[in-house]
């Protein structure tokens, strides 16, 4: 039944070549989302998101409440920022995130009453949600409302949400894609929200699919996840959106290999899904625009998955904005001896980080912690030109190839090898038998070819 | 109350602190997955040939064994010392192509015959080009190739018919020799089993298979090569019998007779030596059998697998040009 679903959609419900790494979400897979109480102090990075930073709007010991908005994303590509308690800005500082860029931020001290627990939960993700009311609204309504909200996408990449569903007259929408697979091993977060929020996903589609006028609306499951299949499905009767159920497989959840899955069609090389009339985003950004539109609360609160078998007692929790990664672990009864590496996201594309005081931001979709025996080995050989990089690359490119132009800084040939196709999703160091850090190697190749036409 | 809480909680994670390490992505890796690891399937994938070849050629198939393995181990330990490198004796490719080698030498061929080849696989077919990956053509062909050029008399048919009589199988002509000179053709059970002479490892297409099959299980082997190569062989024999009217037998004689599916599943397969894409995997394979039924039918030799492979081995740069695979959203 489940496959007749996706049988009336173009696409096949995989792509060719990826990965199968062990998914290791059954770590986390049971936990409910838990709400984690108000920490004394969040940190708000002024950049959480791709693009430019917002403009802090308060001075030290200004009074905030919660909802609150503290910086102004002025720039087109940027967004608003809220305070997600009440309580007092300490100090306009500067902090660190794990990928490294150092940041101004606003210190906030939590003071006076908070809203916390079951409460929060149900300001958050509970409740009703109206799946008729997307008429009442104009598009631009739900654009602005969006805008307002300061959300971004919550599948890691943080773009600013109201650039992607703002009509837009030169390039027509007709599917609003939403990826639900979650494809990086451990991370939970998502699969909670279908499961215990599908409500709001759904209204959040009908709403997102309205703002770009889409005609079709699907949101893309993994197979390794049926109860969400099915309580997306129940969720989404009597409504355009279909839910299509795709093969578990890394990077399923990556825009282009979900759209060619999907919907059979191929972004053109150096193009983006609205090239070929879609628009794309996840489950947990839908949940983030149903409450902006709906209830008008901007974005202060997400849902990320704190696990591994570096961490205590893995869970989903429903955090601030803000809290620091220490504070996460803690609640999740701190790392294990054996803890070797923190990781901010899952372990195929997120960063690793020592530093434990910096924040949970919006586009922070959980915190992975590997033990010496889970971490990679790195102890490099040579390349032994077996070509199971290239039989892995979901773009299809020759990743050896790719790696040895960058190393030898031969950006011709790195060009005729397509590098900048090249998405940094990992399949290719994942099965290298030589352990080479060939992502690594072609990060830094396309870093060069982009000083290069400057 | 709290803040002594606290201060317990980051002296903890202080604690932890020195065994955590950064790095970039990917954080995890497929752990079945190393070159050694695919080093020791080859050797798995060898233990039926190796097997059979010790059962029925006995003393000679140890001596060769014994006598490749020791010189390109030592061969390794020796050029890479010299060129400074730290030794890479423990990734066992030197033991695979030791292995390869002795089981590609006839059973009678004199012991310097194995030990110079097993010393020109490693110093020129390998290390000269840089080691392990750096290498155009397959090691153990380059050695086998140079012995059999330096020594043609002792390694030519001779080598295959000079036998013992204790060792019976050694004192019959090869299945391909028999049918060069004679026209004449070896019961295709023997063949199959490996009841006849030829080269130490050769004779068995039965181990052959189910050390390759395995090979392409684990994807050591890419299956590419060798469907290729056999698909071709298969072709143009059919087409050949059908014409000559032989009834299938020549068909399986070039198939099972020789060193076709040795060379099939453990020659043309290194990775190192062989195209990058699918494509160009099955490009190298059907190359390979072109040649080798070119070279059986219109040299002068029985057989063709060796040069076959080194031929396509010097293309190989140029398959992995003509097979870039057309990248995702490319048009
Ligand atoms: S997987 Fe590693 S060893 Fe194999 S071809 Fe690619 S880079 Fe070389
Ligand atoms: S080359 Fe890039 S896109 Fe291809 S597998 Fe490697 S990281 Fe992924």
């Amino acid at each position: 039944m489940e496959l007749l679903q996706s049988k009336d959609l173009p696409g096949k419900g995989s792509f060719s070549h990826g990965i199968h790494p062990p998914d290791n979400k059954s770590l986390s897979r049971d936990a409910a989302i838990e709400v984690v109480p108000t920490p004394k102090r969040v940190v708000l990075p002024l950049l959480q998101n791709i693009g430019v930073p917002s403009k802090s709007i308060v001075q030290p010991k200004k009074q905030v409440v919660a909802g609150e908005a503290i910086g102004v994303g002025e720039a087109f590509i940027s967004t608003n920022l809220h305070s997600p308690i009440n309580g007092v800005v300490e100090n306009t500082g500067v902090c660190t995130l794990p990928n490294g860029r150092h940041l101004p931020a606003i210190y906030i001290k939590a003071e006076g009453e908070q809203l916390s627990g079951q409460a929060l939960y149900e300001d958050v993700l509970g409740g009703p949600w109206p799946k008729d009311c997307p008429a009442i609204y104009y598009p631009s309504t739900i654009s602005k409302a969006i805008h307002e909200a300061g959300i971004v996408g919550l599948g890691g990449a943080a773009f600013p949400t109201h650039v992607k569903v703002r009509p837009d007259d030169t390039k027509m929408i007709d599917t609003l894609m939403i990826n639900g697979c979650e494809c990086e091993p451990y991370l939970t977060n998502d699969y909670r929200v279908m499961l215990e929020a599908p409500g709001a996903i759904i209204a959040g589609a009908l709403h997102g699919a309205r703002a770009v006028s889409a005609r079709e609306i699907i949101i893309g499951v993994e197979d390794n996840k049926p109860a969400a299949i099915e309580r997306l499905k129940k969720e989404a009767e009597g409504t355009v959106i279909k839910i299509a159920v795709l093969k578990t497989k890394y990077p399923q959840g990556s825009e282009k290999q979900l759209i060619k899955a999907v919907l059979g069609l191929e972004v053109p090389l150096g193009g983006l899904p609205s090239d070929v009339g879609v628009a794309m985003s996840n489950v947990g950004t839908m949940a983030a625009i149903a409450r902006g539109v709906i209830r008008e609360k901007p974005l202060t609160h997400r849902v990320i998955t704190v696990t591994g078998r570096g961490v205590s007692n893995p869970k989903n929790l429903l955090v601030p904005i803000g809290l620091s990664m220490q504070d996460a672990i803690d609640y999740c009864g701190g790392l294990t001896k054996d803890a070797a590496r923190i990781i901010a996201g899952g372990p195929m594309m997120g960063f690793a980080f020592s530093n434990l005081s910096m924040p949970v931001t919006k586009g922070t979709s959980g915190i992975t912690v590997l033990t010496h025996d889970d971490v990679r080995k790195e102890n490099e050989t040579s390349c032994v030109r077996c070509g199971r990089c290239v039989d892995v690359c979901p773009m299809q490119l020759v990743p050896t190839k790719l790696a040895m132009a960058s190393r030898h800084g031969n950006l011709s040939l790195a060009h005729q090898y397509n590098i900048m196709a090249c998405f940094e999703c990992g399949c290719c160091t994942y099965v290298c038998p030589a352990h080479i850090k060939l992502v690594q190697l072609i990060r830094m190749g396309k870093a060069m070819v982009v000083a290069s036409r400057k | 109350m709290n803040a002594k809480v606290d201060l317990t909680e980051t002296n903890r994670v202080k604690d932890a602190a020195p065994a955590i390490n950064v790095s970039p992505s990917p954080h995890i890796g497929s752990t079945s997955n190393s070159t050694r690891r695919m080093m020791i399937d080859v050797l798995i994938a060898l233990t039926p040939a190796v097997a059979m070849a010790i059962y029925m050629f006995r003393v000679y198939a140890l001596i060769h064994l014994g006598l490749c393995v020791a010189t390109c181990l030592a061969a390794e330990y020796l050029f890479v010392r010299m060129r400074g490198k730290s030794i890479s004796l423990n990734d066992f490719s030197a033991a695979v192509t030791g292995v390869i080698l002795a089981l590609s030498m006839p059973a009678t061929a004199p012991w310097y015959a194995s030990v110079i080849a097993s010393a020109v696989a490693i110093g020129l077919g390998k290390i000269i080009f840089g080691g392990l990956g750096m290498n155009i053509f397959n090691p153990a062909m380059v050695g086998r190739a140079f012995v059999m050029i330096s020594f043609a008399g002792a390694m030519g048919a001779a080598a295959y018919e000079s036998g013992a009589g204790w060792v019976d199988a050694i004192s019959q002509a090869t299945p391909m020799n028999a049918l060069k000179q004679a026209g004449a053709l070896t019961p295709i059970g023997d063949m199959f089993l490996g009841l006849t002479n030829g080269s130490l490892g050769e004779t068995s297409a039965l181990a052959c298979l189910l050390g390759g099959l395995y090979l392409c299980y684990r994807r050591t082997a890419s299956w590419e090569i060798p469907a290729g190569m056999i698909a071709t062989v298969l072709v143009i024999t059919g087409i050949v019998d059908l014409v000559g009217g032989h009834g299938g037998r020549l068909i399986l004689h070039h198939l099972f007779g020789g060193a076709l599916l040795f060379g099939a599943f453990f020659i043309a397969t290194d990775p190192v030596s062989s195209p990058l894409t699918p494509r160009g995997k099955a490009i190298f394979g059907i190359g390979i059998g072109a040649l080798v039924m070119l070279l059986r039918f219109l040299s002068g030799y029985p057989e063709g697998v060796m040069f076959a492979v080194l031929l396509m081995n010097a293309v190989t740069p140029l398959i992995n040009r003509w097979t870039i695979p057309r990248t995702f959203g490319e048009y």
